[in-house]
């Protein structure tokens, strides 16, 4: 256990070290910030389709989508170097012949990651609390909203890591990350194609679909435990695949 | 008393693709031993440590650390061992208080120990002015130290070294030989190194591994147990033939006027008469000393030989 929390908070260090964590927590914030105002004023001035729906439901859950998007586009960045900067430094060998298992070492860079995705997260969460000083907000439905923007990033944070561990180059392993996390993304647009079956089943498989159904505030154990299996396939891959590379390097 | 054998490798192979880099090496290590891991470049020393400290799974064979497996009881006996890879796995946007601290809490050590550990080990590799430094901002020599403190911090009861004193000055070879040594003391302790009078000054025993094969593993002392070769100067030269004529002396080889490398034999005590009949005829020998250090000719009997021998058959 202090294996783990060693590592976590190194990896959080080491990411607050450098200019890029900086960067992104400020460029994501500027954006959704922009976000945010364009769709407070459509709520002062609803589209005459828009009326009757709440500030929660217009600004809130728009945050939320367009915050979905953000994220997909940052993560990569985030988790690029976590396990291939290691490898390029040569630091790889110091992790290994320290008496941490693999499961310790992938876990606590894992927590590491989502600590730096929680500060993220925390700061994205002020734009729709700040809306409690003006007005009241439907409490229950921003933190559903919240918490399938954590169980998103969480997702996300998976699998950069995994791919991380496959190349020894942090800009390969975010372009990877990239297409990977936009390819899940994309694919309910197309289940609208094929027959019933496949439909489903590329509907299921979209990460999208999941996150959608939290952020209107609908919280089933469905989507719940897809994004729990996703964090888990990618955990337990990271560390077969870390496993392996001491035999086949 | 026997001493208490910290490493033992069991007949290891390692297999990149088709190409062999380790090829049926065994050894031990005991408690208060130095060794020294000698071969030349490709040969297969970085491979072998990197197997004995589980960074690398062996192909076959066993190793086993302080009595546990490196691979079914991996962190039991990782947490017997400091490994000095041989780029120091340092984290350049850190500095070494910070670095040390975290590479101490990665052994299990906790907070108020490592701090004093990470106090210690700074002293001992001579970091205690740097501390507060970006290990980026660091001289080569200052990283390396670096990687040396993280291999003791937690001061294992084997350290393995790979080529620890590469880009260091002439003055911090020597402080880290002696660290080295001081180690040696009540750890156990492997370096590999090119620098063959390193291995001589240092270690106690060496291995020398060629191609993958270990090809020689004896204490240094025993070294010299072949015949050696010796220089001589006298101010008075005798002759060749007085010289040839000592018993045991096999071959004269005249340098300068003054100056003769003399092979001597391996029984009896040819020096020892040379000296005497030098005195007795008043030659006035003004220098007497071994003409090749006898851990070079070994090896470069042995990895030559066996070079020309592969050579040949091919």
């Amino acid at each position: 256990m202090s294996n783990i929390s060693a590592i976590a908070t190194h990896e959080m260090r080491r990411l607050f070290k450098s200019p890029l964590a900086w960067t992104i927590l400020g460029v994501v914030e500027f954006l959704l910030a922009m976000f945010f105002l364009l769709l407070l004023s459509e709520f002062m001035n609803p589209a005459p389709w828009n009326t009757g729906r709440g500030v929660t439901e217009i600004v809130v859950t728009g945050l939320f989508q367009i915050s979905g998007i953000i994220v997909l586009l940052v993560t990569p960045f985030i988790t690029m170097r976590i396990f291939s900067e290691e490898r390029r430094n040569g630091t790889m060998s110091l992790l290994l012949s320290s008496p941490v298992s693999l499961t310790e070492m992938v876990v606590g860079k894992y927590l590491g990651l989502l600590g730096f995705c929680l500060v993220l997260l925390g700061l994205i969460a002020l734009m729709p609390l700040s809306l409690f000083l003006g007005t009241p907000v439907d409490f229950l439905l921003l933190l559903s909203g919240l918490f399938g923007l954590i169980l998103l990033i969480a997702s996300f944070t998976a699998i950069g890591m995994f791919i991380s561990t496959l190349t020894g180059q942090p800009s390969a392993a975010a372009i990877m990350t990239f297409g990977v996390l936009f390819v899940l993304w994309m694919i309910n647009l197309a289940a609208n194609t094929g027959n019933e079956t496949t439909r489903e089943v590329l509907s299921y498989l979209s990460l999208l679909n999941h996150y959608n159904n939290l952020i209107i505030g609908a919280v089933n154990s469905v989507d719940v435990i897809y994004y729990l299996i996703v964090i888990l396939t990618f955990i337990t891959l990271s560390i077969w695949r870390l496993d392996a590379e001491r035999l086949h390097q | 008393m026997e001493k208490e054998i910290l490493i033992s490798v069991e007949r290891i192979y390692r297999y990149y693709g088709d190409y062999c880099a380790v090829n049926n090496v065994s050894f031990n290590l005991s408690r208060g031993e130095v060794l020294g891991f000698l071969g030349p470049n490709g040969a297969g020393k970085s491979t072998t440590m990197q197997i004995i400290c589980g960074v690398l799974t062996a192909s076959a064979g066993r190793v086993n650390v302080a009595g546990h497996d490196i691979i079914n009881d991996a962190k039991a006996a990782k947490a017997h061992l400091g490994f000095l890879p041989e780029q120091p796995p340092l984290y350049h946007d850190l500095t070494v208080d910070e670095y040390l601290t975290y590479t101490a809490r990665l052994r299990g050590l906790q907070y108020r120990p490592a701090k004093s550990a990470v106090e210690y080990s700074k002293q001992r590799c001579g970091l205690t002015a740097v501390g507060h430094r970006l290990l980026r901002n660091l001289s080569k020599g200052y990283q390396q130290r670096t990687g040396i403190a993280q291999a003791i911090i937690h001061s294992p009861d084997v350290i393995v070294l790979d080529e620890p004193t590469i880009g260091l000055d002439p003055i911090q070879i020597r402080e880290i030989r002696k660290l080295i040594r001081e180690l040696g003391k009540d750890h156990g302790v492997i370096l590999s190194t090119h620098i063959l009078p390193e291995v001589q000054s240092v270690c106690d025993r060496v291995l020398i591994i060629d191609q993958g094969e270990l090809v020689l593993d004896k204490e240094i002392e025993n070294l010299g147990e072949a015949r050696t070769t010796i220089k001589a100067a006298f101010r008075q030269p005798p002759d060749m033939a007085e010289l040839t004529g000592i018993d045991g002396i096999d071959n004269v080889e005249r340098l300068t006027d003054n100056c003769f490398l003399i092979d001597l034999a391996e029984d009896g005590k040819p020096l020892d008469r040379l000296v005497n009949q030098a005195v007795d005829a008043n030659w006035g020998l003004y220098q007497l000393q071994p003409a090749t250090d006898t851990l070079e000719e070994t090896f470069t009997l042995l990895v030559s030989g066996r070079q020309s021998k592969k050579g040949g058959t091919s």
